[in-house]
């Protein structure tokens, strides 16, 4: 039962990670219907930001956070004006070479930079207590409140805003959008700012978590995070939160239960079924065909 | 040019310049060239009508105006011309359009696509006055109003995209075959509201395949037939000539 519990807190942690990551796929896919296979890039990238500016600037927590966010969300914007925008029209299979060409590059890059793995300083006290044979560290609270800061902040804007209205708009029909005075081009450039910016303070918060990183570390967590987007419905923003929670949850019992080398083999295998029975995800539904 | 050197080829007075005026406009799709050259005009306070069969370019030449597509050509609004003005920004300039088929969000509650066409504004107290307008042209909006939009009736739907343009508060609307689709009670009353919003002060240019209808609310009217206008003069009178008899009013 204590070790349940001791997982289920783990689990939580891995889940808002993958949850961050897999809000910027969905939020994407919602207003372009495309894939930004150049994510888990970004997620690592934010690492390297956070790491970058804990160095230089030798700031707490929450500042080096802001300027790894801030940075990649900045990155998104120039990657999607550079790369994506110029291929709206065009199909889908070139957006999503690009994206990948985009995160090949991304590692590359960063490679020339860094062609060791790095280790990051820690910026939290990590306190450790001991709850009814529970270990709670402090890291682990403060990334899942923060986290879940987060999405309760994006799901505010999404729902009560007026960019997040737009938002909205757009994913039903950019067509009619500039009828309403909105231009679509600033409302896409505003969800890849969030969507990435979000990707980055997860990379920034993965990496006090394990805090050892290189140019590939976003490549499997990326894989694992766009299968959350899906499980929960791509497009789905609150979709994409369970989702996130959901494949921490199935990696975790499975590693702590079963041979440690089963997980992904098991977790992919129950998203594949899942997908079976659901294959618009969880809170994913099949678009009503306008006419 | 200058908006007051401007050709009127309008039946109206040559001293009044014309609030829009169209000129050689020319729209083409890839190879397909939907609009060939028309020139119209539309005064201030004018009901203007725009019919023609199914695939004329009436719907394409109300794009153009909104600045949905590129055009050669050029399009004058208030004597300035719309031709590199963004299409977001041609709301602002004063132009609203209610597009084809019921351009809703669908996803949208009924008070958010309101909303969102204040998307410009900045004066708050007026977009207050204007909601209560919208709901009191449009009541059932109003019981609505946090409904998804995307399941009212075809012809509440048809209400709430004429009520989101009435929100940015345009000078000119331009309204795509609002009675498409509409049960012939539902269709009445959609035109007996675009006149009453035409008296409250709003100019409209129409695009209608319901002839009957748009020539007997139009002050003036303008045949298009695959890309070019081939007649033009006032309501009554197309309703009255026997090429439009024949080819719209089913003889
Ligand atoms: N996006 C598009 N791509 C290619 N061709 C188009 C496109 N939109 C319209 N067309 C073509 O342009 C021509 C004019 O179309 P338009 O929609 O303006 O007609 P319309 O007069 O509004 O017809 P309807 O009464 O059926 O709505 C048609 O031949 C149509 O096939
Ligand atoms: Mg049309």
């Amino acid at each position: 039962m204590i070790y349940i519990l001791q997982q289920s807190l783990n689990a939580l942690q891995l889940g808002s990670i993958y949850a961050l990551i897999a809000l910027g796929y969905t939020m994407v896919y919602g207003i372009l219907t495309m894939i930004n296979f150049a994510h888990g890039d970004l997620f690592m990238v934010g690492a390297f930001f956070g790491f970058m500016a804990a160095l230089a600037f030798k700031l707490p927590f929450i500042p080096t956070l802001l300027i790894s966010m801030i940075g990649v969300g900045l990155l998104g914007v120039a990657i999607e004006r550079v790369a994506y925008k110029p291929l709206r029209q065009a199909p889908r299979v070139s957006a999503i070479i690009t994206a990948l060409g985009v995160g090949i590059f991304l590692e590359n890059l960063t490679l020339v930079f860094y062609p060791y793995p790095q280790s990051v300083p820690q910026l939290l006290q990590n306190i450790t207590w001991t709850i009814g044979g529970v270990t709670v560290s402090s890291l682990q609270i403060i990334i899942i409140l923060m986290s879940l800061g987060l999405m309760v902040l994006l799901d505010f804007i999404v729902r009560r805003t007026m960019v997040g209205m737009a938002m909205r708009a757009v994913s039903w029909d950019k067509t009619i959008v500039p009828l309403m005075g909105v231009p679509v081009n600033l409302v896409i450039s505003i969800t890849f700012a969030i969507g990435t910016s979000l990707g980055g303070a997860a990379g920034v918060m993965y990496s006090q978590a394990f805090p050892v990183i290189d140019p590939y570390m976003g490549i499997m967590i990326g894989w694992k995070a766009f299968i959350s987007a899906v499980v929960g419905g791509i497009g789905n923003i609150r979709g994409a939160m369970i989702g996130g929670f959901i494949l921490g949850g199935v990696e975790i019992m499975v590693a702590a239960f079963l041979p440690s080398t089963y997980r992904d083999f098991v977790a992919f295998t129950l998203l594949l079924v899942l997908l079976i029975f659901r294959p618009y995800g969880i809170l994913g539904q099949p678009r009503p065909q306008k006419v | 040019m200058s908006a007051a050197s401007l050709p009127t080829s309008s039946p109206r007075s040559d001293d009044q310049i014309p609030l829009l005026a169209v000129r050689d406009l020319v729209i083409s799709y890839g190879n397909i060239l939907a609009v060939k050259g028309i020139s119209f005009d539309v005064y201030e306070g004018e009901i203007v009508t725009l019919i023609g069969a199914n695939g004329a370019g009436k719907s394409t030449t109300l794009r153009g105006i909104s600045g949905l597509v590129p055009y050669s050509g050029d399009i004058w609004y208030q004597g300035q011309s719309l031709r590199r003005v963004p299409a977001d920004q041609i709301v602002g300039r004063g132009i609203a359009q209610v597009p084809e088929g019921r351009g809703i969000f669908g996803n949208l509650t009924v008070l958010e696509n309101l909303k969102l066409a204040t998307w410009q504004r900045k004066d708050k107290g007026a977009i207050a006055d204007d909601y209560e307008r919208v709901f009191k042209i449009f009541p059932r909006l109003q019981e609505r109003q946090s409904q998804l939009s995307g399941t009212l009736s075809g012809g509440e739907q048809q209400m709430l995209a004429v009520g989101r343009a009435l929100m940015s508060r345009a000078k000119m609307m331009l309204l795509d075959e609002p009675s498409m689709g509409l049960a012939p009670v539902l269709v009445r009353d959609i035109f007996q509201v675009v006149q009453e919003i035409n008296r409250q002060g709003t100019t409209v240019l129409l695009v209608e395949q319901n002839a009957n209808m748009a020539l007997r609310v139009a002050s003036r009217a303008y045949v298009l037939e695959t890309g070019t206008i081939t007649l033009a003069g006032t309501g009554e009178e197309l309703l009255k000539d026997p090429r439009v008899r024949e080819a719209y009013l089913g003889g």
